[in-house]
């Protein structure tokens, strides 16, 4: 019951985050234009155009990463797995990074050619993470991690790399995108992530009973009947998918899959069929709401907001990692 | 009864390219109470896994009611046998133990129904049956280990089965959880009709179990039978590579063993 009334809330919050974000801002918006939207009044088109598809693709991004977050946190049974700590969105920013480079025009399934090198880039980091991990096996807090970290290392040379070899003009692009933004204009970027963020909470939402017997580990899972390395594959692959394409667009925005299933932890519980809806709920106003910050607190100029969640993500990762052992504990 | 439900035919497993387990042949009919003995690295908890199909890559046969194990898929394999890991596999995520027990139906879940109306009941039941219905609401992450262990079992028994594997269930206890540790699973052997195989290093624990034992040293079979037979200065020699001294219970008259140090 108590549960109910927090998804409740959480839901009342997060829209509310979404509709009053765009109001603010070094521009004012007046509720005229609001609500008559005119193509030549420039408060209109501020909102319309330009705030509410950034407070939407945030929205998205963030409510993607943060159940990004919670999946893998289910799956490596460890409160610090997130597609950032585990090299999945350097992974997709190397291969964003190569598209940009390389210029590749090319489109697939109207994915283009940065999106394709995200996912195939963030395939690739996951793929590498968990063979390290397979190496050996009693996956421990400091191999996950220490691969993560490996795999972040690794990758991030070679962005640098290819940003060193680049032309000033795409060396600056991409310096840019990877301090991660949503500075996108009109609807077009969130449409192109929503259908592969949908799909990834409906085959969660299908595989709750499965990450719940995951969190519990491979041996319980296994003997409740989970076939627990197909579940494992399929959210591997479909997790690593929906961050290639966020991170292909928003650049690495880090720390939001790891703060935001850990709260939504506190206010509803272990059980995925509640913290899924509280993470993408959460996660998503957590995003606009940091997106904002980032927007106006040095107004008129703008903070991206991949800093600004660093900023809030590093001290985070810290005060899990040091937090004495008390109810609630998760890390082994 | 006595209809085979576990047949295992020379069932050997290697890992890491060590033989772990060697041409083990062992018959369990319905019902039966089996303890897994042996010294540490014995193969004990391997052979759990390996019947709970956590390790799949086994050679040899195995047979479950008749039916190859491999046959089963792994929700049919888990409607049939429940397991219970050692007591060091802690979980972390704070679940209740209502919760916890209630995890134990997934394999009667269907697509179109996650939770079905017999689901309620056989989680009330094992939480009753196990004695753990004032703990219910409480955190796993909070359960002392004989607590803990007490949970554990509850969700075995919610999960239904014709056969329970512990491994260790008494390992980490003082001697009153024990006792009822103990106690439970005999009870639960005679009102379910349930077979238990229970791993354990300790051969006083698998003589007040009584029947059945298995010994393991280095994957193979050493002994099979009635466990007091096994309480002989020989066979425990054999198994333990220590020798024993055997003192008589006169309240229960079983013959219990205390070590005596390395042979000379």
């Amino acid at each position: 019951m108590r549960h109910r009334i927090i998804l409740l809330l959480l839901l009342i919050g997060s829209i509310t985050t979404l509709l009053v974000a765009p109001l603010l801002g070094s521009e004012r918006i007046p509720w005229a234009a609001v609500w008559q939207p005119a193509p030549d009044d420039p408060s209109s088109v501020i909102f319309w155009s330009i705030r509410l598809p950034r407070a939407c693709l945030a929205w998205i991004s963030g409510a993607g990463l943060a159940m990004g977050g919670m999946i893998f946190q289910a799956i490596f049974r460890n409160p610090l797995a997130e597609p950032f700590t585990l090299g999945i969105s350097s992974g997709a920013a190397l291969g964003a990074t190569l598209a940009m480079r390389l210029g590749l025009g090319l489109s697939f399934l109207g994915f283009s050619g940065a999106a394709l090198g995200g996912m195939g880039g963030a395939l690739a980091a996951i793929g590498i993470v968990y063979a390290l991990t397979r190496l050996r096996p009693g996956l421990t807090t400091s191999t996950m991690l220490l691969a993560g970290v490996a795999v972040n290392f690794f990758f991030s040379s070679l962005i640098l790399m290819v940003q060193h070899t680049a032309n000033f003009y795409d060396s600056f692009r991409i310096l840019r995108w990877m301090m991660g933004g949503l500075q996108m204009v009109g609807f077009d970027a969130s449409l192109h992530i929503l259908p592969v963020t949908l799909a990834v909470a409906g085959i969660a939402w299908w595989l709750t009973s499965e990450l719940n017997l995951l969190t519990l580990g491979d041996e319980w899972a296994v003997s409740r009947g989970v076939a627990a390395t197909r579940v494992k594959t399929i959210l591997f692959f479909s997790v690593s998918l929906m961050v290639g394409a966020i991170v292909s667009l928003c650049g690495p925005i880090g720390f939001i899959g790891l703060m935001c299933p850990h709260i939504c932890r506190l206010l509803v519980g272990p059980n995925h069929r509640r913290l899924l809806p509280a993470s993408l709920l959460f996660g998503g106003a957590f995003l606009v709401a940091c997106d904002t910050v980032a927007r106006t607190a040095m107004a008129p100029a703008e903070l991206p907001v991949g800093i600004f969640t660093s900023f809030l993500g590093g001290p985070f990762f810290i005060w899990l990692l040091l937090r004495p052992s008390r109810e609630g504990e998760m890390i082994g | 009864m006595t209809d085979a439900a576990l047949e295992l035919e020379s069932l050997s497993f290697e890992m890491n390219g060590r033989s772990v387990l060697r041409d083990v042949s062992v018959t369990i009919n319905a019902g039966d109470r089996w303890s897994i003995i042996g010294p540490n690295g014995a193969g004990k908890s391997t052979l759990l896994k390996c019947l709970m199909r956590i390790y799949t890559a086994w050679s040899g046969k195995v047979r479950l009611f008749g039916r190859p194990l491999e046959n089963f898929t792994q929700r049919e394999l888990a409607r049939r046998i429940a397991y219970v890991p050692q007591p060091g596999n802690v979980v972390r995520f704070p679940y209740t133990v209502r919760e916890f027990v209630s995890m134990a139906r997934y394999p009667y879940a269907t697509p179109f129904s996650a939770h079905r109306a017999g689901d309620t009941a056989a989680v009330e039941s094992a939480l009753a049956r196990t004695g753990v219905e004032d703990l219910a609401n409480r955190s796993l992450t909070t359960l002392s280990g004989g607590e803990l262990q007490k949970a554990y079992i509850a969700g075995a028994l919610a999960q239904g089965g014709d056969i329970l594997l512990l491994d260790e269930p008494t390992a980490f206890l003082d001697y009153r959880h024990q006792a009822e540790v103990i106690e439970l699973l005999q009870q639960i052997n005679q009102e379910s009709g349930a077979a238990i195989l229970t791993v354990t290093h300790d051969v006083n624990t698998a003589i007040i179990t009584g029947g059945s034992a298995l010994a393991l040293r280095e994957g193979a079979v050493v002994f099979s039978g009635v466990v007091s037979e096994l309480a002989c200065e020989k066979k425990l020699g054999d198994v333990f590579g220590a020798s024993f001294r055997f003192l008589e219970d006169t309240a229960t008259g079983l013959r219990l063993v205390a070590p005596q140090g390395m042979p000379a």
